[in-house]
């Protein structure tokens, strides 16, 4: 019938004309970077050329530029560091503690894993004044290593209460049976917790690791030393000379700084959210 | 292999009494059951046979030592758990041998119990495959494997056959069995299937709000209850119950049967009036009320399919009806069992 | 059978307290879960009690005195119109980009919710937003919105809606700069508004919703009287992370007005920042930066209550 049809392919064009919206919108700011990026300076400040497409060729310049004359090489060392040490530590600190609320620890267990949780919502923008001193007295003052000491601070919560939900999902007869077998409780947490656990080990290092990338506040506040600084707030803040914003250079750093994290949650989402919602949620 | 004893063991989570001062003594090599309702305690109490919880007060011997305290690795018990508990990470040689690694067993030793384990329980040929590769009657038979290679002093089992559908669980409880005569482990086994229980059991204690009612042999538990409580959890249909002279009258439902039928000499008769009868192949059962009793309660009688002629249980009609003097039980009025007549 | 007594020795009584300590889970879990508290309170909880008291007292950076003056700071910084305009500004801030965000979120989630062709692809794309560092986003909408080379003006432009000489300047127009960052923060968290949002539809059960379609529910009945408030819990949740984030900003303000234009777009966040570190004068820094208290409390203690008496 020609008015059932006709009202499907109305349904059909919306429902396409709302994806479309979304696309859009989500993705319009990344093309244009990307875009950016790759186009030349000439063309890119012109008022009268076509943005969304290259009027002049494509060119690498902005790239080559970011990699020979900016200290762009060193901010990725500089935020690999971090975010090597700032997940080792996070491990070592909130693997125990997870496991230990998630298991050993009845009522008292679950206020505190709830007090731990809280303190990742505690601002940055309200501790980095007293951290700042702290900094100072530990003479750590523009140096990327007090980004080390700093960001478990919220890494540890957030991965604490991550772990909590996948330890709670395991079936606590594995490890009672170890128990019988001989393990004692740290030996059955070693034996089975972890390397059943894995997958949801790997998601939180990942997830740590975007973390410590993604932070600008305490960043911006501890370190001014343009070799020290971390990715994100290098690409964000230093590449002005004077005045002048780099557009194409920033545009080309951000994208290279963002291609990791952002294959890194498409490829964790599922499990992340499944951790997050603490298996509650299917 | 070892006795195992408890003095009144109790367990409290707060202020709740989960077990309510259990003494019970397991001869070594008995296989004992602990029979009981959702919530009774059964599980608690035998998890604190295994060490996996702390009793709050009382006393747990094991081969007559004292272990109070001291965690299951140093107990020398095995336990086998509703979903079995393998290691689903493990190969099932590594499953049974890890238990001997933990006690630090050299390894050609460890190969040698594991061999020995694994043939005993014919699965010797499953050896490198993972658990999730197994059957569910396979998985059982790791598990035991699993228990038995350290040569434990006690096996407690924990409801192992509650996730098998009907038709495997008559096997495993076979296998379960026959396991337990062969290998002579004092055997500690916990399930609410009365079934299960007197199918099993050397004896049953049957447990319920954290205390025992009765310990007995099954013909003990089922002809000679303690109480009303055990008197009517085991047995299916369940034994009827009336109230009489002060105190309760009860009788089992095969023992209900139309007077002419009962060949004794002292008897109790009832008017009888069927109001429903449920045709199950090898028996016929019967809901009915009693002329002179509760109106409201339903009395049942399990009949042998035939030999009954259809006029005796025609609905609504009332029949005499017999249950011999010897099988009637008697109870006074806090439920516990009387001998008086 | 062998007996195993020879296997495990037994111990002696007193030893064996002493022993056994570590198999003992108060003790294990106590100390297995020491270094995170540790931690926590050494760089969160005294970090906190400092700023507390920056905030009584008369510190800045040039003069770290810790001379008790009361409340002072506060009134100076209640006084000041700047603060009070400041403070306006992120409720809005605030107000308009969870608004935005939950709605699009929530439609959003509405399209993603049937699989189409290429839907996978529109689900990593869809993300970005939320999944890149919010510093190197917004550094592309600074750039999008730029005074000269906007892409947003030139389409504008193209399409005649407005003409080169009154193409708005986004950032340095007080209201068109409020309405920037709004935006912006909003893009940022719709995608997560999204996630949020289908895990907590996709966890409807769907016998409820097969019930629902029986007794004659159509689909937006169904939608708002059985689906939403039955994943009202983790919208709430997910509500409160972006209020709590959104609310103590810093990055979004700083990268694209620096606060301006004139004040118009300072939030909390960035004048606690301009005012303790900039400036130096930590005193009222952690004075501004304090106010940000009262409200997370709040949000926080709201949800908390809301789960609890929603737990199943």
């Amino acid at each position: 019938m020609p008015r059932a049809t006709a009202t499907r392919v109305l349904q059909e064009t919306s429902f396409y004309g709302a994806v479309a919206f979304f696309l859009v919108l989500a993705a319009f700011p990344f093309y244009w970077m990307v875009i950016t990026s790759f186009k030349s300076n000439a063309d890119l400040y012109s008022v009268t050329h076509i943005p969304f497409w290259f009027n002049d060729p494509p060119t690498l310049e902005h790239f080559r530029y970011l990699f020979d004359k900016t200290l762009f090489t060193t901010w990725l060392l500089n935020s690999l560091i971090i975010g090597v040490c700032v997940t080792a530590i996070t491990l070592v600190t909130a693997l125990p503690g997870a496991y230990s609320l998630a298991r050993m620890t009845g009522r008292n267990g679950e206020a505190l894993g709830i007090g731990i949780f809280l303190t990742y919502l505690v601002p940055p923008t309200l501790l980095f004044l007293p951290l700042s001193r702290v900094i100072a007295g530990l003479g750590l003052q523009n140096s990327m290593w007090s980004l080390v000491v700093v960001y478990p601070t919220f890494t540890i919560p957030f991965c604490t209460w991550l772990l909590m939900g996948f330890f709670k999902a395991l079936p606590v007869e594995i490890e009672e049976a170890a128990i019988v077998d001989g393990c004692s409780l740290f030996g059955a947490f070693v034996k089975m917790a972890i390397p059943l656990s894995l997958p949801g080990i790997l998601t939180v290092v990942i997830f740590t690791f975007t973390l410590t990338l993604q932070e600008f506040v305490y960043a911006l506040t501890f370190i001014s030393a343009s070799d020290q600084k971390p990715i994100t707030l290098g690409v964000a803040t230093d590449l002005i000379r004077g005045d002048i914003f780099y557009w194409g250079e920033i545009m080309a750093g951000a994208l290279i700084a963002s291609i990791p994290v952002a294959i890194a949650y498409n490829l964790f989402l599922d499990r992340f959210i499944s951790g997050i919602t603490g298996g509650a949620v299917k | 292999m070892a006795a195992v004893s408890t003095r009144n063991i109790v367990k409290k989570f707060g202020e709740v009494p989960a077990v309510n001062g259990i003494s019970l003594d397991v001869p070594d090599g008995e296989f004992m059951v602990l029979l009981g309702p959702s919530g009774c305690g059964k599980t608690t109490f035998l998890r604190i046979i295994c060490g996996l919880e702390q009793q709050t007060s009382g006393d747990l011997l094991i081969g007559g030592d004292l272990v109070n305290g001291i965690p299951p690795r140093a107990r020398g018990v095995a336990m086998m758990f509703q979903s079995y508990g393998l290691y689903p990470h493990f190969s099932v040689r590594h499953n049974i041998a890890f238990p001997l690694r933990t006690q630090r067993v050299p390894s050609a030793e460890v190969d040698k119990k594991v061999a020995w384990a694994s043939q005993l329980l014919g699965i010797d040929h499953l050896l490198d495959r993972r658990p999730r590769q197994l059957s569910g009657g396979e998985r059982q038979r790791v598990a035991l494997a699993r228990a038995l290679v350290r040569e434990p002093t006690a096996l407690l089992l924990d409801e192992p056959l509650s996730n098998l559908d009907a038709k495997l669980r008559t096997s495993a409880r076979q296998e379960i069995k026959q396991f337990q005569q062969r290998v002579g482990v004092t055997t500690i086994y916990v399930t609410h299937d009365q079934v299960e229980a007197m199918g099993m059991g050397d004896r049953i204690a049957v447990i319920d709000r954290g205390q025992v009612r009765q310990v007995g042999t099954p013909s003990e538990i089922y002809d000679d209850p303690a109480d009303r409580f055990v008197a009517t959890f085991v047995g299916a249909p369940p034994m009827n119950i009336v109230a009489r002279n002060g105190g309760y009258l009860g009788f089992r439902p095969e023992n209900f049967l139309p007077k002419d039928m009962v060949k004794d000499a002292a008897i109790t008769e009832f008017k009888f009036r069927v109001d429903r009868s449920e045709y199950l192949g090898s028996e016929r059962i019967v809901y009915g009320v009693l002329e002179g009793f509760d109106p409201q309660q339903v009395i049942t009688a399990k009949l042998p399919p035939a030999h009954v002629a259809d006029e005796w249980i025609r609905p609504g009609e009332w029949h005499p009806f017999a249950v011999r003097d010897s099988a009637l039980r008697h109870f006074d009025n806090d439920g516990k069992r009387s001998r008086r007549h | 059978m062998v007996a195993i007594a020879d296997a495990v020795p037994k111990p002696a009584r007193l030893a064996a307290r002493f022993r056994f300590i570590l198999d003992r889970r108060d003790v294990l879990g106590a100390i297995m879960v020491a270094p995170a508290v540790l931690y926590v309170l050494l760089l969160v909880g005294v970090p906190f009690l400092m700023a507390v008291y920056y905030s009584l007292s008369a510190y800045t950076i040039y003069d770290p005195s810790w001379r008790f003056v009361g409340l002072s700071n506060f009134v100076d910084i209640v006084e000041n119109p700047v603060f009070r305009q400041t403070l306006y500004n992120t409720f809005i801030f605030t107000f308009g980009s969870q608004t935005l965000g939950l709605v699009l979120g929530k439609f959003g989630a509405l399209v993603l919710l049937r699989p189409f062709p290429g839907r996978k692809l529109v689900r990593a794309l869809v993300i970005l937003p939320w999944a890149v560092p919010i510093a190197l986003a917004t550094v592309a909408w600074q750039w999008m919105f730029d005074s000269l080379y906007s892409v947003i003006n030139w389409t504008l432009i193209a399409l005649g809606v407005v003409s080169r000489s009154d193409a708005p300047n986004w950032l340095g127009t007080p209201h068109l700069a409020m309405l920037s960052v709004i935006v912006v923060n909003a893009w940022r968290f719709f995608p997560f508004a999204i996630v949020i949002f289908l895990a907590g539809i996709t966890a409807v059960p769907q016998d409820v919703l097969d019930a629902a379609t029986v007794d004659g529910a159509g689909f937006w009945r169904r939608n708002y009287q059985i689906i939403m408030p039955m994943i009202l819990p983790i919208v709430a949740i997910g509500l409160v992370f972006g209020i709590v984030f959104t609310f103590t900003d810093l990055s979004v303000v700083f990268l694209m007005t620096m606060g301006g234009p004139v004040g118009a777009t300072s939030v909390l966040g960035f004048l606690g920042f301009q005012t303790g570190i900039n400036s130096g004068d930590v005193a009222h820094g952690a004075a501004i930066s304090l106010f940000m208290l009262p409200v997370l409390l709040v949000v926080v203690v709201a949800m908390l209550r809301f789960i609890r008496r929603r737990e199943i």
